[in-house]
């Protein structure tokens, strides 16, 4: 077999979080019944006319910017035409002749190795309603609630080289879209998706294959596996003297293969002409400033401050600014209760252990920084012990729940009355004397035991260091 | 460039018409007319004149990002030619 490149370039549509949609003053909140959030507007109703929300042009120039695109300054809306029942307008208001961001770059890491991957451009746009078909009636059934929701197309250039470049990619380009605060990305609701387009050629060949697309992806497992499994069909065509079909294929992740859409009988001819009913967008120089002043700290930056800052290790840094959400506890947190370590472990381990087990990812963490900075608090304060701390901690990443007040109905805080641990301990002496034999004769082991059964006594309710330091007293 | 009745029977299928003989005819005989208009332009030395993307001088018409409006669904669908369960409902259209 001949060795081949694969090729990939990625559309990238995000939804950015603005309170309203694109033309309209509907709200962008997801789910709701059928129909709720929309307007004449966003209907398509006719004689309406759309009045463009600033925020998107300032979502979509600080995405440029972090993306090190170029502005234009002087940009426009186009009119992409097509019919098709989730576009009431039968248009999608989209930028194609001067998109608002052109000509950047996304560097990535793989393996060590470290890249650039280019940015075509990034352009405006709308999203699109949902079609369900009702098999009662047997037809479609429209819910505008997403149309007029605003979007941002990112395309890259043809540069990634294989699965691992591309989820690199991604998820660099989730982060800094979450760091901006310009889009959730949250890929089950559809706020991020990709559009592949992937062909491949012999190694050192100079023009590139014939490519396919494969639509709305919207999960990173999905798209690897689109990625290997497209390629492999791609290489066996060739391998057979087959040739490749320019086309749009859905791929089924269940089949763990692509499949060729029904391809309509015209070639797609969108005819693009520009929106005459939105007005030319003019970016000063000085507005241009302002946006760059305002850009928040992306990653980069945030990993190299919580080292020096809050002195926590590079390793604990970099995983906590891995998410968006888990780097603005921890910010929160720390400002509440200090001991940035402490709080550090909690998100790392404890949380990120009870994500794993519950199948979910860090911006779906529902706990509040209060909570977790009361925790550290009991901690501190020797109210409870660490084996106590990890059970209110459970409760606490389930619902939220106050660890004071949780801990004084439970009857969970450590007895730190000597007297009390005195008594206990001596009757655990006095009921093993074998192990208190074995400590005198210098088996340190003998001592854990001790500890262990004095723990026991006491419900767990106690504080190591001090049944150690009386039992070592009273022996 | 001409219009041919290939190009009329294209863009009418882009447009969803459906043009009658007579009326074939006098799209083409628009259209020609149309595209002659732009011949005459094609004279023209543009080179250095910026492509007029509005007819007004008007620049940067905002909204603020504020939620104005409330649910109106029985009004929206109402201009429905059929709903049904809160929807919008049309021929088939997904699989
Ligand atoms: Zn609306």
């Amino acid at each position: 077999m001949k060795s081949y490149e694969t090729v990939i370039g990625l559309e990238v549509h995000a939804e950015l979080a603005t309170k309203t949609k694109i033309f309209c003053g509907c709200t962008t909140q997801f789910g709701g019944e059928p129909n709720t959030h929309c307007c004449p507007v966003c209907t398509g109703m006719p004689g309406t006319l759309p009045v463009l929300n600033k925020k998107v042009v300032e979502f979509a120039i600080a995405a440029g910017l972090a993306a090190n695109c170029t502005i234009t300054q002087h940009c426009k809306f186009d009119r992409k035409n097509y019919f098709y029942p989730d576009l009431p307008k039968a248009y999608q208001v989209s930028q194609l002749y001067l998109p608002i961001c052109r000509g950047g770059g996304i560097e990535i890491e793989t393996g060590g190795e470290k890249k650039i991957v280019g940015i075509h451009e990034i352009h405006m746009e709308e999203d699109a309603g949902k079609l369900v078909h009702d098999p009662w009636e047997d037809c479609t059934l429209v819910d505008y609630n997403r149309c007029g929701v605003p979007l941002i197309e990112i395309v890259s250039e043809p540069d990634m080289r294989s699965a691992d470049e591309v989820i690199a990619y991604l998820e660099k380009l989730k982060l800094i879209l979450q760091y901006l605060g310009v889009s959730d990305c949250k890929m089950q609701e559809g706020s991020l998706r990709a559009d592949i387009n992937l062909s491949v050629r012999e190694v050192g060949a100079k023009e590139f294959g014939i490519r396919t697309e494969m639509k709305n992806m919207n999960s990173f497992k999905a798209i690897a596996r689109a990625v290997e499994g497209e390629r492999k069909r791609q290489i066996e065509l060739l391998e057979y003297g087959k040739v490749i079909v320019q086309e749009t294929r859905r791929w089924d992740d269940n089949k763990d293969t692509s499949f060729a859409m029904r391809s309509k009988e015209d070639a797609q001819d969108y005819r693009y002409f520009p929106e005459p009913d939105l007005v030319p967008i003019e970016i000063s120089d000085e507005w241009l400033e302002e946006i760059k002043n305002r850009q928040p700290e992306l990653r980069d930056e945030k990993m190299l401050r919580y080292e020096t800052e809050y002195d926590i290790p590079a390793y604990d840094a970099d995983i906590i600014t891995g998410s968006k959400k888990l780097a603005d506890i921890f910010e929160e947190t720390v400002a509440l209760c200090g001991k940035p370590k402490e709080v550090s472990n909690w998100l790392m381990v404890e949380t990120m252990r009870l994500l794993k087990e519950a199948e979910m990812e860090p911006e779906n963490i529902e706990f509040s920084a209060a909570n977790l900075a009361r925790l550290v608090g009991l901690i501190y304060d020797g109210k409870i012990n660490r084996t106590v701390a990890k059970e209110v901690f459970e409760e606490i990443f389930k619902s939220d729940i106050d660890p004071v007040q949780y801990v004084e109905k439970k009857g969970l805080s450590m007895v730190s009355d000597e007297g009390i641990l005195r008594s206990v301990i001596e009757k655990i002496i006095a009921a093993n004397p074998a192990s208190v034999n074995d400590y005198r004769n210098g088996k340190e082991k003998a001592l854990g035991f001790l500890v262990g059964q004095t723990m026991k006594e006491m419900k767990g309710k106690a504080d190591p260091g001090l049944i150690n330091r009386i039992l070592k007293d009273l022996l | 460039m001409t219009i041919t009745d290939e190009t009329i029977h294209y863009v009418a299928a882009l447009a969803k018409l459906e043009l009658s003989g007579e009326e074939k005819e006098k799209a083409k005989k628009d259209l020609g007319s149309i595209l002659a208009y732009m011949d005459t332009m094609n004279e023209l030395d543009t080179e250095h004149i910026e492509p007029m993307s509005h007819v007004f001088p008007i620049r940067n018409v905002f909204r603020e990002d504020v939620v104005a409006n409330g649910p109106d669904r029985d009004i929206l669908l109402s201009n429905a030619p059929a709903s049904k369960d809160g929807c919008f409902m049309v021929p088939k259209t997904v699989e």
